[in-house]
C-alpha cells in the first residue's frame, strides 16, 4: 500500500505527523465534532451552487485556519478524488437531459455535468472541513469527545481499542509476512499464493481473537467491571463561544442560500 | 500451617483442556506472607493456567481456591482476589491498552473506586517509586520492551496488591532491563509467585522453588536441578 494511503484523515500523536498548533486546536473537541457534523449535513443537503461554493470556501478557510500541512492535505484530498473520478466522468453521460457535447456517439448532458460539479464541491467542502476540525484531533481525544457527546460506550471503546491495537496487529502481520519471505515466498498468481495468503489472513484473525481474550483477562485482573473512566476535562471556553457565534450564522447563511 | 500467614491456598486443584488433556492433576499449594515462590517447568506444563485459576480467569474442573480469608468460587468472589493479587502478564502489550501511560496506571485504582484525583496521584507516585517518573504522557505502544515491563509493573503495583503473580517477567528483556527488574522486585514487600525459565532470576529472587511437571507440583531435586555448566549460562 502506498505510504499516503496507510492512514486516512486522522492523525494521532503516535504517528509523528508534523502539525503546528493553530486556532482550531484551542477549541473544545466536542464543539468541533458537533459543528463539523452539522456543517457536513447542511452541505450535503444543499442544492444551490451559491451555497455550495460558499461551503467549499468555508472548508478552505477552516483548512487555512487549522494550518494544515498543504502537501499532506493535498495527498488526502487527491486520494478521495481518485475514488470519485469515475463517478464524475460518467455522470454527464448517464444523466438524461439537453445534449452538451458528444464523444464517440455518446452524448453528455449539461444537467449531468452540473450534478457532477455539485458532488465535487460537496465532497471537497466536507473533506476539508473534516480534516481541519476533526483530523487535527488525536484519535484518543476524538474518542473521548464522542463519549462525552453521549455516543454509545461500545462504539467509543471499539474505536479506542482499534487505535491502540491496530499497530500491534499490523506488526503481527508484518512479522508473519517477513517469516514467509524468509522462506522464499513470492506473491504469484497461483493457487499456492492464494492459499498462503488465506492462511496468513486466517492466522491474523485467530491471533487477534486470542489477543483480545488475553487483553480482556488482563483488564479483569485489574478490576475492570465494564466501566471506563475518562480523564480529560473538556471545558467550553470563551473562545468556543466566539467561534460558535461566527460559525453558526455562516451555517444559517448556507441554508438560506438554498431558498433564494 | 499457620492460617494467619497463608495468603492463597489451593487444594486438590485439577484442570484439563479439551485437546491438551490434563495439565493440573490434584495440585496442592500454599503461598505464605513474604514468600517468593519460583514456578518452573517445561513449556505447556500449565504454569500460566495455575495462575489463571488463582485469580478466577479459568474455573477449576475440581478442587478449591482459598484466598485472603475465604473460599473463592464465583466470578464475584474473585473480583476481590484480583484486586489483591496483582497479575503481570507475559506479554506487556496485552496489559497496556490505554493510549497513555498515566491512564493505564490509573486504570486499576479507578476500578477500585478511587476518585480521579486520588487515582492520578497514586499513578504518579507509583511511577516515581519505580523510577519511571516522566513517562506519564508517553504513548504505551511506543515504549521499549524494558519500559513496557516496568510500566506494567507500575500498573499492577498501583492497585497496592498483597501478592504479585508474575508470568515470565524477564521474557525478552536485555541484561540491563532484566537486572533493573530483579532489583525492583527484590525491594518489594509483596509475596510473589514467579513463573520463569530464567535460572539466574530465580536464584536471585526465589525463596522457594517448585516445579510443575505432568500435572504435579514437586520440589526440584535440590541444587542439581540444572547441571552447573548450564546454570552459569
Amino acid at each position: 500500500m502506498p505510504q499516503f494511503l496507510e492512514h486516512s484523515g486522522t492523525s494521532w500523536q503516535g504517528q509523528n505527523v508534523k502539525h503546528t498548533p493553530s486556532l482550531i486546536d484551542r477549541l473544545d473537541p466536542r464543539l468541533r465534532v458537533v459543528l463539523v457534523s452539522v456543517f457536513a449535513v447542511v452541505t450535503v443537503l444543499s442544492q444551490s451552487f451559491m451555497s455550495l461554493s460558499m461551503a467549499a470556501a468555508m472548508g478552505l478557510l477552516l483548512a487555512l485556519l487549522a494550518q494544515l500541512n498543504i502537501k499532506r492535505t493535498l495527498r488526502r484530498v487527491l486520494a478521495m478524488d481518485m475514488f470519485m473520478i469515475f463517478l464524475i466522468i460518467l455522470l454527464p453521460f448517464t444523466t438524461p437531459g439537453e445534449t452538451w457535447f458528444e464523444v464517440a456517439g455518446l452524448s453528455a448532458s449539461k444537467a449531468g455535468f452540473l450534478h457532477a460539479l455539485m458532488i465535487l464541491l460537496k465532497a471537497h467542502a466536507v473533506v476539508l472541513a473534516l480534516l481541519a476540525m476533526v483530523g487535527t484531533l488525536s484519535a484518543t481525544t476524538l474518542g473521548h469527545a464522542l463519549a462525552r457527546l453521549r455516543v454509545p460506550d461500545k462504539l467509543v471503546h471499539l474505536m479506542l481499542f482499534t487505535v491502540r491495537y491496530l499497530e500491534v496487529i499490523g506488526q503481527e502481520y508484518k512479522r508473519m509476512r517477513r517469516a514467509m519471505q524468509a522462506r522464499a515466498f513470492v506473491l504469484r498468481t497461483n493457487r499456492h499464493t492464494w492459499r498462503a495468503i488465506g492462511y496468513l489472513v486466517g492466522m491474523l484473525l485467530v491471533h487477534s481473537l486470542e489477543r483480545s481474550e488475553r487483553i480482556m483477562a488482563a483488564m479483569k485482573c485489574r478490576g475492570y467491571q465494564g466501566k471506563f473512566y475518562l480523564f480529560d476535562d473538556m471545558t467550553f471556553t470563551r473562545q468556543d463561544v466566539t467561534f460558535s457565534l461566527l460559525f453558526v450564522p455562516c451555517l444559517g447563511l448556507l441554508i438560506g442560500m438554498n431558498f433564494l | 500451617m499457620n492460617e494467619q500467614a497463608t495468603l492463597i491456598q489451593v487444594t486438590a486443584l485439577s484442570y484439563r483442556y479439551p485437546r491438551r488433556g490434563v495439565v493440573l492433576d490434584d495440585v496442592d499449594f500454599a503461598l505464605e506472607v513474604g514468600e517468593r515462590v519460583a514456578l518452573t517447568g517445561p513449556n505447556g506444563a500449565g504454569k500460566t493456567t495455575l495462575l489463571h485459576l488463582l485469580v478466577g480467569l479459568k474455573k477449576p474442573k475440581a478442587g478449591e481456591v482459598w484466598a485472603f480469608g475465604s473460599t473463592r468460587k464465583t466470578e464475584k468472589e474473585f473480583i476481590e482476589v484480583r484486586a489483591r493479587a496483582g497479575f503481570l502478564f507475559q506479554d506487556p502489550d496485552d496489559q497496556l491498552f490505554c493510549p497513555t501511560v498515566l491512564e493505564d496506571v490509573a486504570f486499576g485504582p479507578l476500578n477500585l473506586g478511587k476518585s480521579r484525583a486520588e487515582a492520578l496521584q497514586i499513578a504518579e507516585d507509583t511511577l516515581a517509586s519505580l523510577g519511571m517518573a516522566g513517562f506519564e504522557q508517553r504513548i504505551t505502544h511506543q515504549l521499549s520492551g524494558g519500559e513496557k515491563r516496568m510500566i506494567t509493573l507500575a500498573c499492577v503495583l498501583a492497585m497496592e496488591p498483597d501478592v504479585l503473580l508474575l508470568d515470565e517477567p524477564s521474557n525478552a528483556l536485555d541484561t540491563k532491563a532484566r537486572q533493573r527488574l530483579i532489583d525492583t522486585l527484590l525491594k518489594l514487600p509483596q509475596a510473589m509467585i514467579i513463573i520463569s525459565h530464567d535460572q539466574d532470576l530465580v536464584s536471585q529472587l526465589a525463596t522457594r522453588e517448585l516445579c510443575l511437571e505432568d500435572g504435579k507440583l514437586c520440589e526440584p531435586v535440590s541444587d542439581t536441578y540444572l547441571p552447573p555448566n548450564l546454570k552459569s549460562a
